[in-house]
């Protein structure tokens, strides 16, 4: 008997690193999948987008482990895209229990009186409002369930502390704290659970690119991979440069599971220790 | 396989309440248990506290799971005491991975000022330095292995916010905090992770007594189970007047287990939602 057996989850940004990860790792134990990713390249992102040969190996992973995936194009920003995706994936699946706003963007960094605002808005409106209207676009279908449930928003590190250069993201992080604690207050009769994770460096392709070691290491012309990881490193408490999405993915099962019934409006780090240090 | 399989657990106040739960938990998950209780009356306490019948009924049931555990009458104000269990079971049981001190107590209500010195002092020795005494007899084990561990700190949600009349609890249970973050930061170098849980009202012996009803209901002259049930709700988001121990324990478990590597540094509430109320 799976830890999630029987439930469905909605999971945006679902084509690839963390995304994926929390697909399989539910699907493993026992959820159904309801998958969204906009499966293009993001204006002002400095690494290249996933794409719909992405989205389809998610879908091909969690059939290989003999559950069910309904996958769709859809981008956060659009709420009539993202509900559509929703009502159908319950309509196929036949309820909703979960709902993953992992979905989420870096774009090149600047002091905060410089940035555009076009690259501000952008990163708002997804990384911000994109998981409020995932949320909305949820929330009817938990429910009418009437059976509670568990909404776990992608926060960060950036969402409980200050990072120079990155006011942007630091912002729409911070935000999501707000936006969790007030979801949870707003969903508690109803037995449904809103909680956020936050992450120190995660191993994916948001950050494995030459621009974000640059960040790290300004004085470096080209960093590699291994330069990075010991900057990485510095930052963790613990002796490790970065997690795996799987490390996510085992705090997000907790949080989606039964096992955390009565936990909701938690900030959960997933942090190897960096927010002490 | 169990999510704590062949791991060693050390737990304290394990004669009843949570302390018997998670001992159970952990050994439904693979693990083998050091358990220590005082199992006596502390005369601070207006409520009764655990017996030997008490850690024997624990031992009983922990090897009906097919477990091993080592069962010692130790008081947590008494370092050697205390050294002495940790260090006998753990050459009995060879290994150790994971601490969790839970050992506590309730203590008399009264306003700040009204506090006897003896009372105030008792509890600041059981349920702060009585947190500290365990992971120090602890600390050395764990270090030996080599395989890292996961010490686990039982707060309460009076670690993160004030409750009046019970200065001398909250004092102490904030100060938890203060101490999981500083071990957190000390034992990071060897893989050792030290978390925090923050229970809300949990349904066991220590508020499950005529005193803390009274402390709820200062209304009633005879408050009973119910009244307080009415009371204790208003205190959580979610509609429920308290969790059970098992809730404690599933937290303990993931912070046990290896699904929380990397989680280190995090006071995780167990509240239904009391905190951002
Ligand atoms: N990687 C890290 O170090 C790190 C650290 C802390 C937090 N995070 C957060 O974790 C989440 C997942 O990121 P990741 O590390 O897996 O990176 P990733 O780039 O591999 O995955 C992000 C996914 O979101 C999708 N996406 C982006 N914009 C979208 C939109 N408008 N609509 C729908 N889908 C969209 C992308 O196509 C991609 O598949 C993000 O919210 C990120 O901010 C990442
Ligand atoms: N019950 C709640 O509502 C609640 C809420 C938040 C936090 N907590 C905390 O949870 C922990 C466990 O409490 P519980 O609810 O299981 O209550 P409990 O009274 O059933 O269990 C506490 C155990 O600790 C033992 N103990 C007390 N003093 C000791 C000492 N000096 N040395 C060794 N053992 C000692 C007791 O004998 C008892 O078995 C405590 O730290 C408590 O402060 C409880």
């Amino acid at each position: 008997m799976g830890r999630v057996e029987g439930k469905v989850a909605f999971i945006t940004g679902a084509a690839r690193g963390q995304g994926r990860s929390h697909a399989l790792r539910l699907a493993q134990e026992g959820a159904d999948i309801i998958a969204v990713d906009i499966c293009e390249d993001v204006e002002g992102t400095v690494y290249a987008g996933a794409t719909e040969a992405d989205l389809a190996e998610t879908v091909r992973q969690v059939e290989a482990l003999d559950r069910r995936i309904v996958a769709i194009k859809a981008d956060v920003r659009d709420f009539d895209g993202l509900r559509k995706a929703v009502d159908d994936g319950v309509a196929q699946l036949g309820r909703l229990d979960i709902v993953s706003a992992n979905a989420g963007i870096l774009t090149s960094p600047s002091n905060a009186e410089n940035f555009s605002d076009e690259t501000w808005n952008t990163m708002i409106d997804i990384n911000l409002s994109g998981v409020w209207r995932t949320a909305k676009a949820a929330i009817p279908h938990i429910k009418a369930g009437g059976r509670g449930g568990s909404i776990i928003l992608t926060s960060s590190e950036a969402g409980l502390r200050a990072y120079q250069s990155a006011a942007h993201y630091v912002s729409a992080k911070h935000g999501v704290v707000g936006l969790m604690r007030t979801l949870a207050l707003e969903l508690a009769p109803d037995m449904i659970r809103v909680n956020s994770i936050h992450p120190t460096q995660v191993d994916t392709d948001m950050i494995q690119n030459e621009p974000t070691y640059k960040l790290f290491l300004p004085d470096v012309e080209h960093p590699t991979r291994e330069q990075f990881a010991a900057a990485s490193q510095s930052v963790n408490a613990l002796p490790i440069p970065w997690v795996e999405s799987v490390d996510i993915s085992n705090a997000l099962l907790f949080l989606a599971s039964d096992e955390a019934r009565y936990v909701t409006g938690v900030t959960l780090a997933v942090d190897a220790g960096c927010f002490l240090k | 396989m169990g999510r704590v399989e062949g791991k060693v657990a050390f737990i304290t106040g394990a004669a009843r309440g949570q302390g018997r739960s998670h001992a159970l938990r952990l050994a439904q998950e693979g693990a083998d248990i050091i358990a220590i209780d005082i199992c006596e009356a502390v005369p601070e306490n207006s409520y009764p506290q655990a017996t030997e019948e008490d850690l024997a009924e624990t031992v009983r049931q922990v090897e009906a799971l097919d477990r091993r555990i080592i069962a010692t009458k130790a008081d947590v104000r008494d370092f050697a005491q205390l050294k002495k269990a940790m260090d006998a079971g753990v050459a009995e049981l060879g290994r150790l991975d994971i601490v969790c001190a839970n050992a506590g107590i309730g203590g008399t209500p009264n306003r700040a000022e009204d506090i006897p010195e003896d009372e105030w002092t008792n509890m600041v020795d059981i349920n702060l330095s009585g947190v500290w005494r365990t992971a120090k007899a602890a600390i050395p084990h764990l270090k030996a292995g080599g395989r890292g561990g996961s010490i686990i700190l039982t707060s309460s949600d009076a670690g993160l916010f004030a409750y009046q009349n019970i200065a001398h609890y909250v004092s102490a249970k904030h100060g938890v905090v203060g101490l999981m973050r500083t071990l957190a930061l000390e034992l990071a170098p060897d893989m050792i992770r030290v978390n925090s849980i923050h229970p809300t009202t949990v349904d066991t012996p220590m508020v499950q007594n005529e005193g803390t009803y009274k402390l709820f209901r200062p209304d009633l002259e005879h408050p009973t189970k119910d009244d307080f049930a009415a009371a204790a709700v208003g205190m959580n988001a979610l509609p429920i007047p308290w969790v059970e121990a098992v809730d404690i324990s599933n937290a303990v478990l993931f912070f046990a287990s290896d699904e929380s590597r990397y989680v280190t540094g995090v006071p995780l509430p167990v509240d239904a939602g009391a905190a951002i109320k």
